[in-house]
């Protein structure tokens, strides 16, 4: 009996030649992961390590002096919480309206998928593109000038699809079944979308907003012909003032003053990072608090 | 009594030249169908053979996809409700249905029976009291009302699925439909809830008209006194349950009734 089944279950030479392509494999793709995350891990750490012994309170609150070389980044701060609290105002009322009626009212036909498809070229659109079309359009022909409120609507251009795509994958994320089950009772069409399918989604809808949060403060090219100014030592007082602004900034004083300490540029960068991060963090934590009482 | 209400009133729904095109594939072709007031009737057939789509067909549920198309005409309690003039709305209040699938909405027990009297009871003052005997009631009639009382705020997703399943039927009693429309309604159940919900469905025999889809053939002569036999698109058959069972007219009928095909 015992030969019987060790002859049953003995290997092979392909078994073995089976065994090696796939320990080879598995070990190839865990390098490859490997790679990914090696250039996040390096610049981290220098960002921290050159950048760490700049942050301070005073670096924070500060308006930055001598010809920025030195001082604070705080007009840079607030003009960057300025700058994204308007493209929002702007872009999540449009973007999560487009998708609803993209998801919940549209006919599948050709001119809804000529439409996503626009959305979705409209996403990969390089931002130095969208900056011209800024300064185009809100700039010179709406005549809002060189403001904070050119510089957000260009943002929020440009971050539109990103709202629309995570709005609509929040919609259609809400089963079938909830819509079918609201019909039959009679409900119309908005009041299915209102009193099921948003409370639903709007986790998702959330997650889609602080990402586009995360990616609008760091964008520069956008912002810098529409209305971030290079150096501003006074706060923004409206939507049509000029306002510095920490992506801009860090390649100022990167890039064009020669004489600021090498540390600073590593300072901003890290506080600009932190910021992104920390909205990431917020995001991921939210669609985690939410997937924990989903009720489905 | 039953005879008289036969007679005089009109069929619950009655399908004339009904033709149905899923794009350009045709699902249904030149349905004439009367279903008789307050039985219940069972539609049975092979996969494919357009049941589900004529169900479908009776509360409009069909037309939320853009590429279907129909022509002929479907009346409920002699109107047609594919006429112009006719509220989608009002149809659905009128000819509710069950899924497959029990689809609870992710709201408490509660919220979910007075869901659909919510929506059309707008403008009218309601009474707590008022709303809570609705529920009461709706739960009952569905011999749910037992198990749940003591937990109508409790999410209506976590029940099992033979009570889901009642729930989603006790949801369209506020509404006071006239004709269900059930879609393989047991499909998801245990044999157990299966048996619940079928001694569920005689209960609710005679207060309306019940068109009951199924794959299960047993289920269909325990439960309807009248069969509807389908097959690609045409009704083949139609007569009192026992006589389609053991006198089919046709041959398709009889050799699918005797497992030849399925």
């Amino acid at each position: 009996m015992t030969s019987a089944s060790e002859q049953l279950f003995a290997g092979t030479s392909l078994n073995a030649r089976d065994r090696r392509v796939e320990w080879l494999v598995r070990n190839l793709l865990g390098l490859m992961t490997a790679l990914l995350i090696l250039p996040v891990v390096i610049i981290m750490t220098l960002l921290v390590v050159r950048g760490g012994p700049v942050i301070s309170w005073e670096f924070l609150t500060t308006a930055p002096v001598d010809g920025m070389t030195a001082g604070g980044i705080f007009p840079a701060l607030v003009g960057t919480v300025w700058l994204v609290a308007v493209a929002l105002v702007a872009s999540v009322p449009v973007g999560v309206a487009a998708a609803v009626y993209l998801s919940e009212y549209a006919p599948d036909n050709w001119l809804t998928r000529a439409i996503n498809l626009a959305i979705i070229n409209l996403a990969g659109v390089p931002s130095i593109v969208h900056a011209l079309f800024g300064v185009g359009a809100f700039v010179l022909f709406f005549r809002f000038g060189t403001s904070i409120l050119a510089a957000s609507l260009t943002l929020a251009v440009m971050t539109l699809p990103v709202v629309i795509v995570s709005t609509r994958e929040a919609l259609q994320a809400v089963p079938r079944a909830f819509r079918e089950a609201c019909w039959n009772m009679g409900a119309t069409r908005w009041q299915t979308i209102r009193r099921i399918v948003l409370p639903n989604a709007v986790s998702g809808i959330l997650t889609g907003v602080i990402l586009e949060v995360s990616r609008t403060s760091g964008e520069t090219a956008p912002i810098m012909f529409t209305g971030a100014a290079f150096f501003l030592p006074f706060l923004p007082q409206g939507v049509l003032d000029q306002t510095m602004a920490m992506s801009l900034h860090l390649f100022v004083i990167a890039t064009q003053v020669p004489d600021a300490p090498d540390a600073l540029p590593f300072g901003v960068a890290l506080v600009l990072i932190s910021m992104v991060l920390a909205m990431n963090a917020l995001s991921i934590g939210f669609r985690v608090y939410v997937r924990g009482r989903k009720k489905w | 009594m039953a005879e008289s209400v036969a007679v005089s009133a009109p069929p619950a729904i009655a399908t004339r030249g009904l033709n149905l095109w899923y794009g350009d594939f045709q699902a249904l072709f030149e349905v004439n169908l009367d279903i008789r007031q307050g039985i219940i009737t069972s539609l049975i057939g092979p996969s494919g053979c357009g049941k589900s789509t004529l169900l479908r067909s009776c509360n409009r549920m069909t037309e939320r996809l853009g590429y279907v198309r129909t022509t002929g005409s479907i009346e409920i309690l002699g109107q047609d409700i594919y006429a112009p003039e006719v509220e989608l709305v009002q149809v659905r209040k009128q000819v509710g249905m069950v899924f497959q699938r029990p689809n609870p909405l992710p709201l408490s027990i509660r919220d979910n029976i007075s869901f659909g009297h919510r929506l059309h009871a707008r403008g009218q003052r309601v009474s707590r009291s008022g709303r809570e005997e609705l529920v009461e009631e709706a739960l009952r009639k569905v011999l749910l009302w037992d198990t749940v009382k003591d937990r109508l705020d409790a999410l209506a997703t976590e029940l099992s699925l033979e009570e889901q399943q009642k729930l989603c039927i006790a949801r369209l009693l506020p509404v006071k439909p006239a004709v269900l429309l059930m879609d393989e309604p047991c499909s998801a159940l245990d044999p157990k809830g299966t048996e619940a919900v079928e001694e569920l469905i005689r209960e609710l025999r005679g207060e309306f008209t019940i068109l009951i889809v199924t794959h299960n053939m047993a289920q269909a002569r325990r439960t309807s006194e009248e069969t509807v036999f389908m097959l690609i698109g045409k009704v083949i058959e139609h007569g009192p349950t026992d006589d389609v069972f053991l006198n089919p007219q046709h041959r398709q009928t009889a050799d699918y009734i005797e497992g030849r095909y399925g």
